[in-house]
């Protein structure tokens, strides 16, 4: 029995092990291959230079024509999923009735459940056509239509998220808003959001994250030209479709060009994870202490 | 009994949970610029009947009343009533103190900022008006500007109760508005009760037999949904007339 006990509580402690020995493993490949291509191209210029070039005769290690894509992509998905995200949570909160709630809530998810490769065809064959019929300047690659995608693909993590929120506001909030006289709409904003706004920050953040890391709708829609552009109609590439792009090509293991996907990924990881760690420093310190 | 002028009224009213009958047959008429206190063992309806009075129920999925609420002699379950505009003529102070998460200022005026009104010296003479009414001014006059919820307990019940006075409604319902408190802060509520029926016409649920003795001008006795007796409260602790009643103020159950 006592023995029992023992291996089961070494197998618990070794899954749990696992887990972060493969992050720690992860991390450290990221930095040492990523040491190795800074020994080589400093640090300096890979933030400055305004060029992004490793696998042509002229090399150019300027990250930042991929941070810019990546911002472009995640500002234009943050636009479109937040407002409304925080709409469907306002709505499935203070109007909707509780039995179309538990009806739309899991249709909702099914958004979340898409795959993405799905959407990165959907924004391409779809969203991109249908945008050129009105924005004639509209690449057949582009920012725009990978970025709306993405938003819509994110919007039930936002809404979900926020509800969450929401619902978490005490209820003698929300009756000390109807009790003066407030009306639905002035219980909601006045009151409900403020209250769970750092839910809702973090649902954000989440997003925002998830955006960032998102590779495949980008990689089918957006093109595969670094560019240091802000303009959503033209092709531009990512962080995580540059490291897609050098890991299918045939670039020599060990090369220079083969560790660029790592500083690209020490980047991106850098990025991820100073926002998850916002978030959760956000959760933590303004939880809002109403007993 | 004999009322100088009714200004909440029901008549004939049932209220249903779903299936379950919560309140049978109502008929009372309670006093303008009085205190009525509703008293009766947890789950006799006393909660139930104070929030049709502002229609507070309405938000509860399967909630439905027949009969009438009157206020002023007005319906106000009608279709023509505004939910919105019906709560701003009667206010309501909660169980447990819930001011918003702003500053103390901020809850003052809310009712008077969704009402649109943004002039800055309306606004701010209402506030210290309604806190001196709460009899809280004096404590909060050099803090408007922090947070509500860094105030006591006492402190706060009294901010909630400057806050429905904002927006001057004839009606103030309290439901055990001093449950949650310590026993001076008790006394503080309770004076402040005596003071405001000069102005306000006060309805307050309580369990406690004591402070419906001390505040209140009539009481009425509700029992398993029923409304049992109703009488000057005078009357009702010294004379009740049924054995309910009796037998629940004097402790024997409850």
């Amino acid at each position: 029995m006592r023995v029992q006990e023992k291996i089961i509580e070494g197998l618990l402690w070794l899954s749990a092990a696992i887990t972060i020995l493969i992050t720690v493993s992860i991390i450290w490949v990221l930095l040492s291959e990523s040491v190795l291509f800074f020994s080589e191209v400093s640090i300096v210029r890979f933030l400055t230079e305004k060029e992004w070039t490793p696998l042509f005769a002229e090399k150019k290690f300027g990250i930042m024509p991929l941070v810019a894509g990546t911002f472009l992509t995640t500002v234009i998905a943050i636009a479109v999923a937040l407002p409304i995200g925080l709409t469907i949570a306002i709505y499935l909160n203070e109007y909707a009735n509780a039995r179309f709630k538990t009806f739309i809530k899991p249709l909702l998810e099914v958004l979340a459940t898409i795959p993405t490769v799905v959407y990165g065809f959907f924004a391409l064959t779809v969203v991109t056509p249908f945008l050129q019929s009105f924005i004639p300047g509209l690449a057949g690659f582009n920012a725009l239509s990978a970025g709306i995608v993405m938003g819509i693909m994110i919007i039930p993590m936002i809404s979900s998220l926020s509800e969450d929120a929401i619902s978490a506001v005490p209820r003698s909030l929300r009756e000390a808003a109807y009790g003066m006289g407030s009306t639905r709409l002035q219980t909601a904003f006045g009151v409900m959001v403020p209250a769970a706004s750092s839910g809702i920050l973090v649902s954000v953040i989440l997003a925002i994250s998830r955006a960032v890391g998102e590779t495949m709708i980008v990689a089918i829609a957006a093109g595969q030209q670094p560019r240091l552009t802000l303009n959503p109609l033209v092709p531009i590439e990512t962080i995580t479709t540059y490291i897609v792009q050098v890991s299918l090509g045939d670039v020599p293991h060990g090369s220079l060009e083969y560790r660029t996907i790592f500083a690209a990924g020490m980047t991106l990881f850098v990025f991820t994870f100073l926002l998850n760690n916002l978030s959760f420093w956000i959760k933590k310190k303004y939880q809002e202490k109403y007993d | 009994m004999n009322i100088k002028h009714s200004k909440l009224e029901a008549i004939n009213l049932d209220a249903y949970y779903g299936d379950f009958h919560a309140l049978k047959n109502i008929n009372i008429a309670m006093e303008e610029k009085a205190v009525t206190a509703f008293i009766g063992p947890s789950g006799c309806g006393k909660s139930t009947f104070l929030r049709t009075f502002n229609r507070m129920n309405d938000y509860i999925d399967g909630f439905r009343i027949e009969g009438q609420i009157l206020l002023d002699g007005r319906d106000i379950y009608t279709n023509d009533v505004r939910v919105d505009e019906l709560r701003k003529e009667v206010g309501m102070v909660f169980q447990k103190p819930n001011p918003f998460p702003k500053t103390i200022y901020e809850n003052v005026v809310y009712g008077l900022r969704i009402q649109g009104i943004k002039d800055k010296k309306i606004l701010q003479e209402t506030c210290e008006k309604s806190l001196q009414q709460a009899a809280l001014w004096n404590e909060v006059k050099d803090k408007l500007d922090k947070s509500a919820l860094a105030l006591s307990g006492g402190q706060q019940q009294r901010l909630c109760i400057a806050r429905a006075l904002a927006i001057q409604p004839s009606v103030i319902l309290m439901d055990e508005p001093a449950s949650a408190l310590d026993p001076i802060s008790t006394a503080k509520i309770e004076d402040l009760i005596y003071e405001l029926k000069k102005d306000y016409t006060i309805v307050i649920v309580t369990h406690n037999m004591q402070q419906a003795g001390r505040v209140s001008d009539h009481t009425a006795f509700f029992y398993m949904g029923e409304l049992v007796e109703y009488a000057k409260t005078k009357t009702m602790f010294t004379s009740p007339k049924d054995t309910r009643t009796q037998n629940y103020i004097t402790g024997r159950f409850g």
